[in-house]
């Protein structure tokens, strides 16, 4: 029973880091590096839903959209102000300019709101579904989390795959050079993958923080980390690979910290991804395309 | 490319209106009086108490704390109970004090850097830091420097360890894991104890090695010992689920009140509803924003400071705390207050005066607070041992209706 209840809150927490990895693996997908503003955008949505739905009390959809927009704008605005002057830089110049940008955001959310912590108010209220005769309980808010993530996760694979935008998203990621060839307009398209990413952030850190609901400048700071190892160890660039990484760390996590130890939690689930990627270096899911000479 | 760079302008003003619009409403509710800004005066060295004015040949008393960071209230409790207690003894004539607290944001490296900006400025005495990381990191600075210190709430015992100048208002860590165990089997709170504890911070794990001892050598039972970090400290199923398995009847909480807020939402959506018992860093948790305080009801805590006890002094000291900060001061406020009265005093009693050497100034106030006792509003008859550790005694407090009670 305690293996079934430990199951839960892995995929609970797993299914959370599979929504923000998915915002990493699309960007990296498509644009080929890595957004450590990522957690930070997250961070930024948070506060915008705490503000709206807390402070201000509007009904919380109302919030959620507003988030979304905001992240939004901040994802195509520190793309065009940070990385797309870089575009001909070396990669290590651009993974610069966004850890520049990640601590950027977090100081600039420190100032604006301090930094004392603030309690979440849970978007979807703290119920939870009871199991087995209350043995085991799933809150609403995990299976509202599984319902985003697989929503996102089915619009994601069919906008990518069926819709114009995405094939040209796609062809970018493929060869940069060779679609613009073909009349892709990659600025426009590396802009969009942007704005996608951005807006996804918001949700995960609504969901994030609705499920956690500390909420402070450096909220999405770890849990950034993490979900970025979620999506390398799904194999970085695929978004189910980013979805089941996730939730596979999740479980790792829990079930280290249930029958390992809870000292060894962090360490047991980095071991796991480097014997992972030790084993399959593009990840579980990771294409290895083979360079043509 | 018109359009884009009038986009860009346009997010550029954007972001703009937000800093400022946001700006004047975050500085507005923190309510810190003394630094100037308040959260982004982090690094700027001339923060501290800008606006009171220093009397002439006052004695520079220095201190770190978290300022901003989610142990900001503590260091804001602490230095602006210091302020009261500075304003007042400069009200009074004769030694007259100047105090610059300076933000660490609960770091031990940016304490350092904290600690050498008041050493730039002339500090003669020190109130060490405030949270115990930073404080073990700032008093290894005062011993080599020979500064005095008095740390209001830096509870490790390697914050006192070895330094003969570095002193502690608040109890030791061991004390307040070996009291709350004693405490705990007097008032005969829970027979089944579960410890969750945060293993990468030196408060916690020294609290919880205490308890540990202490508890063994009285006969009270641990079922369950588990662990986080702050790099883990969002998922608490485990750890509460091993307390729950193991029928624990009381979960000890030896932590700050961030992840204990957490704690007890999460064992209350897995309806668990032990008792808790948590130490100083529990303190605050009533203040933090948005937390639904039904849940920390019943939380019990050790805490020396009673702001609802009826003695002149403790009411005087909350009546000014309220009219400058408008909330009810917490033991840290408290601690910060007896700090700057315990130098005080001591300065008085050997005659110190602003133009001594700092070590001189060093010298005359070890031999006081190795000597004399000190009444405050944290305890009545404190001494200090020659290892800086503070004798007063404890008392439990009980959350009751979204205030902290007495228990006796």
């Amino acid at each position: 029973m305690s293996f079934l209840s430990h199951l839960i809150s892995g995929v609970s927490l797993g299914i959370i880091y599979a929504i923000i990895a998915l915002g990493y693996t699309m960007v990296y997908g498509i644009a080929k590096m890595l957004n450590f503003a990522h957690g930070d955008v997250i961070m930024v949505g948070a506060y915008t839903c705490f503000f709206a739905f807390s402070r201000y009390q509007q009904p919380p959809l109302l919030g959620v959209a507003l988030a979304v927009v905001v992240c939004t704008l901040l994802g195509v605005g520190i793309e065009r102000l940070a990385y797309k002057p870089l575009r001909a830089a070396p990669p290590l110049a651009v993974l610069i300019s966004a850890i520049g940008m990640s601590y950027l955001l977090q100081n600039s959310a420190q100032l604006l709101w301090t930094s004392n912590p603030k309690v979440f108010p849970s978007v979807v209220g703290n119920g939870s579904v009871k199991l087995l005769g209350g043995q085991l309980s799933i809150s609403v808010i995990t299976l509202v989390t599984v319902g985003t993530c697989i929503v996102i996760m089915v619009a994601l694979v069919w906008f990518t795959g069926r819709t114009k935008m995405g094939k040209a998203m796609r062809a970018c990621s493929e060869d940069k050079g060779a679609a613009q060839l073909m009349g892709i307009n990659v600025n426009a398209t590396i802009s969009m993958t942007f704005a996608i990413g951005s807006a996804l952030a918001a949700f995960a850190g609504i969901l994030l923080c609705s499920a956690y609901p500390t909420l402070m400048p450096t909220t999405g700071s770890m849990p950034g980390i993490k979900a970025f190892t979620a999506a390398v160890f799904g194999g970085i660039g695929s978004i189910p690979g980013a979805m089941i990484g996730g939730i596979l760390l999740g479980i790792i996590e829990i079930f280290g910290k249930a029958y390992i130890s809870t000292q060894l939690s962090d360490a047991i689930v980095f071991i796991v991804l480097i014997i992972v990627l030790v084993v399959k270096p593009a990840g579980l899911f990771g294409k290895k395309i083979q360079e043509k000479v | 490319m018109k359009k884009t760079r009038l986009i860009s302008i346009v997010l550029i003003a954007m972001m703009m209106l937000a800093l400022v619009a946001c700006g004047n409403s975050g500085s507005g509710s923190t309510g810190s009086s003394n630094t100037g800004g308040s959260a982004g005066a982090g690094s700027d060295t001339d923060s501290g108490s800008a606006d009171t004015a220093a009397p002439a040949g006052a004695i520079k008393i220095g201190g770190t704390g978290p300022l901003t960071g989610g142990a900001a209230i503590y260091g804001q409790a602490a230095r602006n109970g210091a302020q009261i207690a500075v304003d007042e003894i400069n009200a009074l004539g004769g030694v007259q004090f100047e105090l610059n607290y300076q933000d660490d944001e609960h770091d031990a490296e940016k304490a350092v850097n904290a600690y050498n900006n008041l050493k730039d400025w002339g500090m003669q005495v020190s109130l060490g830091s405030v949270t115990s990381t930073p404080a073990v990191a700032t008093t290894v600075k005062n011993f080599e420097d020979r500064i005095f210190a008095v740390t209001p709430s830096a509870s490790a015992i390697a914050v006192t360890e070895g330094k003969d100048n570095v002193f502690q208002m608040c109890f030791a860590d061991p004390n307040q894991g070996s009291a709350s165990a004693q405490y705990i089997q007097d008032q005969k709170l829970g027979t089944k104890i579960a410890v969750i504890y945060k293993n990468d911070d030196v408060y916690s794990t020294g609290i919880y090695e205490t308890f540990k001892t202490k508890a063994a050598e009285l006969g009270v039972e641990i079922v369950s010992e588990t662990t986080f970090t702050e790099d883990s400290q969002q998922d608490f199923s485990v750890q509460i689920g091993a307390a729950k398995d193991a029928g624990a009847d009381l979960i000890f909480l030896p932590m700050y009140y961030t992840p204990a807020s957490l704690i007890f939402q999460q064992a209350q959506n897995a309806g668990y509803s032990p008792k808790y018992f948590g130490v100083d860093g529990m303190d605050g948790i009533l203040t933090l924003e948005g937390f639904d305080t039904s849940l920390a009801e019943g939380v019990m805590l050790l805490t020396p400071f009673n702001a609802d006890a009826t003695d002149d002094k403790t009411k005087s000291f909350v009546a000014k705390y309220q009219e400058a900060h408008g909330e009810v001061p917490n033991q840290f406020a408290a601690d910060g207050y007896d700090c700057v009265y315990a130098i005080y005093e001591a300065a008085k009693a050997a005659g110190v005066t602003a133009d001594q050497s700092v070590s001189e100034i060093n010298d005359a106030l070890v031999a006081q607070f190795t000597s004399f006792t000190f009444n405050g509003l944290t305890g009545n008859d404190m001494t200090w041992a020659v290892n800086g550790q503070v004798s007063k005694a404890p008392k439990g407090m009980i959350i009751k209706d979204g205030a902290y009670v007495g228990m006796d």
